[in-house]
């Protein structure tokens, strides 16, 4: 394993790490406030993904990286109020259903506009080709500019939460909702802004995940799963596991995709021939999370960071 | 005593009822699709009452129950190759047994790491685990026949009472008979001091931990009873359809259809997964032909349901029930009518409305007329689309000031 092939996984994989982040933050945002999980969350990602491919299309990449979120938390502010709002009284299971509902209807919807296949939506003149090369390895400006953007979000959403007043409503109506509306606070205004500004955080993530990977039909599905694992694994509702648990499994995952050497030969075995060990390392790359998700629930079942034993 | 001695009545009139319907139902569809049809749904049935035992009786949302099914069809299909080289003498009869051991064993492994949470972290644990094991699945195609799957042949061995199982009629009779035990079995469990206990873990842990029940254990071995159920399922399931893939019987997009078709039928009511699976088959099978846009009618249904309707189709059939015996339809009849009346123009106006759309989309430009129901719809005419939207519309609120007033007269 050579120094530059370290050095530039280990930036491909923060930089994933990162854009994981920018999901699971807005998950765990509205999970620690109203106690649902959003199963929806990733699909919000991808019509982020969608309407920054369209709207780029109109008015350009930059104005796009604007207006799209802003719609995609729109949307979700408006499923906030005419239906989370309705199925509330009958319990968390029900918000979790509907969420899971509306995964499939954006997926349907999705499908309906933009067809079925990939979808050309490439990245801005400003962003293509490498930001900079190491011993001929390249890091590609677009990955940079993910980890800025997450970087720019992370510190926007910490100095929101702490520092403004609006964020001190936000945190008190997180653990004590009766009080703040009794204060004079409308909570359930709150909650809207709170699960909007989420959906916003993940259309967000879309606009420039979407042309730095690929945008298309199934990538709502293939990385919903992971953002799960990710909150899981880091402890529910903790911002901050969520951090170190993405940047983990964007390492981990990054790594084990450039690893062409099997198990066996990683563990000094010559001459076997079990199917187990003959795979590569980076066959395996998919599973990890996964993986790390099962070793961590027998271990530590609460998470890295998380409080609560449920 | 006459309450329970009523009730026990209707349990058994319902299983007869079952029994007849199992029987007369392949006399009376004799095509070879509709065996088809009604073999599928048997293994459905099975399926959808061991996912509801986790769901319904024990509050447990699961998002990987897929895999359990789905491991039984692989353990039915690698015993089956197994005794048609002579290896292990097992008759077809009991190869469903096989791979309800096979799940059950994995669910009491798996069922370990999975039900330490309850809750939505339960949901989403049963997610990542469904994930994995469909991931592994794709990993050894030695085991699990890669993309392409194992395709098996069901006849082998000596006949079992005169029975090849080549036929598919056979084959259905397997499948009713093993659907009828299964959906005993799983009722009765139902009665049992654990399933009673499920109840209780799902409505309160805490205090059926105070009384001396450890839940996640109760968790635990609900879930082995279910992995078990659902294994006998997809056995059956491979040996009707005589192939499996991992791809299509372990991934994500069949658990979710579990879930979402159980909900639908009514995950309250132990016939509720039954309903949902009859319903799952016919419009994978049948409603797929009719229309392009099935799934978005499915989501529609589902979030429609989850909000206005969270005990389902049973939940429905129940209230309407309830309705006619306190007398409120005879009371508000003129209402009843109504709401009857505009229902169906309702959804028949929002069906044009997005069959329209899905027209345009797909093949509007080369042929802009589409046939629905008895009508001939042209997609680039402004008022069908107008007449369709004004039905809909005015049909709606029409339900709606019916369903008030109804609400009101209680």
């Amino acid at each position: 394993m050579s120094f530059e092939f370290l050095a530039i996984s280990l930036l491909n994989g923060i930089s994933y790490g990162l854009l994981l982040f920018m999901l699971s933050s807005g998950l765990t945002l509205i999970f620690s406030m109203m106690g649902m999980l959003n199963f929806a969350h990733a699909s919000f990602y991808m019509l982020g993904a969608y309407l920054g491919y369209s709207l780029s299309d109109t008015m350009g990449f930059w104005p796009a990286l604007v207006a799209a979120p802003c719609v995609v938390g729109l949307l979700g502010a408006t499923f906030e109020r005419f239906v989370l709002r309705r199925v509330h009284a009958f319990g968390h299971v029900a918000e979790l259903l509907v969420t899971f509902g509306l995964s499939y209807l954006v997926l349907e919807i999705v499908q309906l506009i933009w067809g079925r296949s990939v979808v050309p939506y490439g990245l801005p003149q400003s962003l293509q080709g490498p930001l900079f090369s190491l011993y001929g390895m390249q890091f590609p400006k677009s990955r940079a500019f993910i980890m800025l953007v997450a970087v720019l979000m992370l510190v926007a959403v910490w100095l929101m939460l702490k520092r403004t007043r609006m964020g001190l409503v936000v945190q008190a109506a997180l653990t004590h909702p009766q009080m703040v509306e009794a204060l004079g606070h409308n909570v359930p205004r709150v909650f809207m802004l709170v699960f909007g500004a989420g959906c916003a955080l993940a259309g967000l993530a879309g606009v420039i995940g979407g042309n730095t990977y690929v945008t298309e039909p199934g990538m709502a599905a293939s990385l919903g799963s992971i953002i799960f694992v990710v909150v899981v694994v880091g402890g529910l509702g903790s911002l901050a596991g969520a951090f170190i648990a993405s940047l983990l499994i964007g390492v981990v995952q990054t790594f084990a995709v450039g690893l062409d050497v099997s198990l066996a030969q990683l563990l000094g075995i010559t001459d076997s021939a079990s199917s187990l060990l003959q795979l590569s390392i980076s066959q395996i790359a998919p599973i990890l999370p996964f993986l790390l998700l099962v070793l961590m629930l027998i271990v530590r079942p609460r998470g890295l960071m998380g409080r609560r034993g449920e | 005593m006459m309450g329970a001695n009523s009730s026990r009545h209707a349990v058994l009139w319902a299983f007869g009822l079952f029994t007849l319907v199992l029987i007369v139902a392949p006399l009376i569809f004799t095509s070879s699709l509709a065996i088809s049809v009604l073999s599928q749904i048997g293994c459905a049935i099975i399926i959808c009452l061991s996912f509801n035992i986790l769901f319904g009786q024990g509050g447990m949302l699961s998002f990987g129950h897929a895999v359990y099914s789905g491991l039984g069809a692989f353990a039915a299909v690698h015993a089956i190759q197994l005794a048609s080289r002579g290896g292990l003498a097992i008759p077809l009869v009991l190869i469903p047994l096989v791979g309800g051991l096979a799940s059950m064993l994995m669910a009491a492994l798996l069922g370990f790491v999975s039900t330490r949470k309850a809750g939505t972290t339960f949901a989403m644990i049963t997610l990542g685990i469904g994930e994995l094991v469909a991931a592994i699945a794709l990993m050894f195609p030695g085991v699990f026949g890669g993309e392409g799957g194992i395709s098996i042949n069901r006849v082998y061995g000596m006949p079992f009472f005169g029975l090849t199982f080549g036929p598919a009629l056979q084959v259905y009779g397997l499948i009713a008979v093993y659907c009828l035990v299964c959906t005993v079995a799983m009722f009765l469990f139902t009665r049992t001091p654990l399933g009673r206990m499920l109840n209780a873990v799902r409505d309160n842990p805490v205090r059926a931990e105070f009384i001396g029940y450890d839940p996640q254990r109760v968790r635990h071995l609900a879930f082995i009873v279910s992995g078990f159920f659902a294994g006998v399922g997809g056995a059956l399931m491979a040996i009707h359809l005589e192939i499996v893939t991992g791809a299509d019987s372990l991934g994500m997009v069949r658990s979710g259809a579990y879930l979402l078709f159980v909900f639908i039928g009514g995950a309250a009511f132990f016939l509720g997964p039954v309903l949902g699976a009859v319903l799952m088959v016919c419009s994978t099978v049948l409603l797929s032909h009719f229309t392009k846009a099935w799934l978005l009618y499915l989501g529609l249904a589902f979030v429609l349901m989850v909000i206005f309707a969270p005990g389902g189709l049973m939940g429905i059939c129940v209230s309407v029930v309830h309705a006619f015996r306190s007398g409120r339809v005879r009371r508000n009849m003129g209402h009843c009518l109504l709401l009857c009346m505009a229902a169906v123009p309702e959804f028949l106006g929002a069906a044009a409305l997005i069959e329209m759309t899905y027209h345009l989309q797909l093949e509007g430009d080369f042929e802009p007329t589409l046939h629905f129901l008895n009508f001939t719809l042209n997609v680039h005419n402004a008022v069908h689309w107008t007449v369709a939207a004004v039905v809909m519309l005015v049909c709606a609120a029409t339900v709606k000031y019916a369903l008030t007033e109804l609400e009101r007269s209680k």
